[in-house]
């Protein structure tokens, strides 16, 4: 009778902290759950391991890349060239190891590509201040005409079998593409949420001003997340080429779209330096399984691009309208 | 392009609101016309066939597809904007314009369709940027997929060519020996010049794009503006279609995608500033002639297409970059 008072003491305390993780959840969250249920009901094959496997390793691709957009996005940026990279990335790895380069030469040289394209992006808009999305659009141009100067405009087929071999490896019987993904999610968390230099990405978001007059080396920081993250894109090149075989200089392309959506559906915003990984894992595969539904539904790939973006945009309103309703509360 | 720019200095912008064209323009549209003649007498000593009246004439009917294309993003980046769907928007309009004009025999519905589909395009912009506050390159971006995406399943791997005559006289004919897309580029940018110079709501595009809050505050209707930029860009993006069916007299879902990297570049090499508020349209038909003519360089000495996308995305981070420092420089 004594212990009465704590439990409804504790109770509200509780439910109010459920209710505002349940008002912080961006708007993608109750889509997919809402997806799921009607892909597992309209399609009984949804549900089956070989697709849900199929779910998973098409997902871990894009979280590569969506991850580190979330850290650009976080600094008030943007990286068009993200897809333009990938491909060309794919192109030089194929192609060096054509050339008779070892399994980690070729990847090296890749990561070297990425690193370059990575400095060219962070000087201009960090030292320079220029808009990163001309930028990155120039750049994209830059990485899209090297992958068919390379190429020829051709795919580039018949190299070493080590890497689709890799791709198509599994760990405990997990998929070591979905391992990847996870461990490198992981780590981003790591270094986002637990070390300075992820505090110094919020900031930079927030106000670079002020974190330079703090004393630190904003600009510096600023260029390291661009360089970091087009290395990581060149190391997702390995997914991409595992996953077709062949190496295609324009095919990823338009993947920078999806990648920006996912981290837009997760909640992130382009001001401040506002915004959460986790959610960008909820838009990736909020995205990964909404083409895959309609896959499944024999909805044509590019009429699925559509899909993507009509998505983008009902989770804006979901998340404009509740932001709008908490204000008029306030 | 490192000349000062009477309109990027906030000082000075009434008195180039009130006179226009004061010697910073001048003087920009002068470089302008210099670099064209340097690369043309480069180009008139590598190869013989350069200077040539059809040679000439040939190099300003392509120019005249970039202006075109440019031209509704001219006024976008003035307003402080960026609309990056315009080629997709261009390839959507060409698909469905074409698909109309077969389908009913009648150019006037391939007209009606190309245009009406830019149009909606440019309108959802406006919508999706001024009531769900998307930032514009977002939406633009996101709108670039979406619209080819249709694209693409709507032509369902077909081709559709070979267009009436009359039609194609619009592309492929000529009024007085001139090449008929020449003149509509003439007569598009006599009419933006007109907007932006003689009316008072192209004088408040500009105060728009250097500073929105000031000009929210003015009284300025600001998202009505903004409305009308997308709208009118979307609808050249239709019109180019147009120009683009008459002369190619074929449409497939690849024909515009390519074209968004070169109409920024052609923005920019222009003189019209990113940071909004300066520029103006006689730069960029300077911007999109020295473009073509940079591409025709490249054919003449026999570089592979491969190289242009490279080429274009140099030139577009060069013009990006001798605009900031430029805008730099006069804030000084």
């Amino acid at each position: 009778m004594t212990d009465s008072t704590a439990p409804t003491v504790k109770a509200p305390a509780e439910t109010f902290r459920l209710g505002r993780l349940l008002k912080n959840l961006p708007g993608v969250s109750y889509i997919l759950i809402a997806m799921i249920v009607v892909f597992a009901v309209g399609n009984p094959r949804f549900l089956s391991g070989v697709n849900l496997s199929n779910v998973s390793l098409q997902a871990a691709l894009l979280m590569m890349l969506a991850l580190p957009m979330t850290l650009i996005i976080l600094t008030e940026g943007l990286d068009l060239s993200f897809g333009a990279l990938l491909g060309l990335c794919g192109v030089v790895i194929a192609s060096l190891l054509l050339a008779g380069w070892s399994v980690i030469g070729a990847i090296a040289a890749a990561m070297v590509v990425g690193l370059v394209v990575g400095l060219i992006n962070g000087f201009l808009i960090s030292y320079l201040s220029l808009p990163a999305f001309v930028v990155t659009l120039g750049t994209m141009g830059l990485c899209e005409g090297a992958a068919l100067i390379i190429t020829n405009g051709d795919p580039i087929g018949g190299f070493s079998p080590s890497i689709q071999a890799f791709y198509q490896s599994s760990v405990f019987g997990l998929p070591t593409p979905v391992l990847a993904a996870v461990a490198f999610y992981a780590l981003l968390w790591m270094v986002l949420y637990r070390t300075r230099f992820g505090n110094y990405i919020f900031a930079i978001g927030g106000n670079k001003d002020a974190l330079r007059l703090a004393g630190i080396r904003a600009d510096f920081i600023h260029l390291a997340v661009y360089a970091l993250c087009s290395v990581t894109v060149a190391l997702s090149a390995v997914l991409m080429i595992g996953r077709m075989n062949t190496a295609h200089p324009t095919v990823a392309v338009g993947m920078e779209f999806e990648a920006i959506a996912a981290v837009i559906l997760g909640g992130t915003s382009f001001e401040k330096g506002q915004g959460w990984l986790f959610g960008t894992v909820l838009g990736v595969l909020a995205i990964t399984i909404l083409r895959n539904g309609l896959n499944l539904l024999h909805v044509e790939p590019s009429l699925q691009v559509v899909c993507v973006g009509v998505l983008l945009i009902v989770a804006l309103l979901i998340d404009g309208g509740r932001k709008r309703s908490v204000q008029g509360a306030a | 392009m490192s000349t000062p720019n009477s309109a990027t200095n906030p000082a000075t912008k009434s008195a180039g609101i009130a006179a226009l064209s004061l010697s910073g323009d001048i003087s920009s549209i002068l470089l302008r016309i210099g670099i064209i003649c340097v690369i043309g007498v480069v180009l008139s000593f590598v190869s013989g066939s350069f200077a040539t009246t059809d040679n000439f004439l040939n190099i300003l009917r392509q120019a005249s597809m970039l202006f075109l294309i440019s031209s509704g993003l001219t006024l976008v980046i003035i307003g402080g904007g960026l609309d990056l769907s315009i080629g997709a928007n261009l390839t959507l309009s060409a698909c469905l314009g074409a698909a109309a004009m077969k389908t009913t025999g009648q150019p006037m519905a391939g007209v009606a369709a190309a245009l009406g589909c830019g149009l909606l395009i440019g309108v959802t912009n406006g919508v999706l940027i001024n009531k769900l506050k998307i930032p514009a390159f977002l939406a633009t971006f996101g709108m670039l997929w979406v619209a080819q995406g249709i694209a693409y399943w709507f032509m369902a791997g077909q081709v559709i060519y070979g267009f009436p005559p009359s039609f194609r006289f619009f592309g492929s004919g000529f009024f007085l020996g001139v090449p008929v897309p020449i003149w509509v580029m003439l007569a598009v940018a006599l009419g933006c010049h007109l907007f932006l110079a003689r009316t008072t709501t192209g004088r408040e595009v500009y105060f728009m794009g250097a500073n929105e809050a000031a000009a929210h505050l003015s009284g300025i209707p600001v998202s009505r503006r903004r409305m009308l930029l997308y709208t009118l860009s979307g609808l050249m993006a239709g019109l180019t279609a147009l120009i683009y069916l008459a002369r190619v007299n074929a449409a497939e879902p690849g024909i515009g995608e390519p074209l968004l990297l070169p109409a920024i570049a052609a923005v920019l090499v222009g003189g019209t500033s990113l940071f909004g508020g300066s520029g103006g349209i006689i730069g960029t038909i300077l911007g999109a002639v020295i473009l073509t003519l940079i591409v025709n360089a490249l054919n003449l000495l026999n570089v592979s297409a491969s190289w242009h996308p490279f080429v274009t995305g140099a030139i577009v981070l060069a013009a990006v970059l001798a605009d900031t420092l430029n805008n730099r420089g006069s804030h000084k």
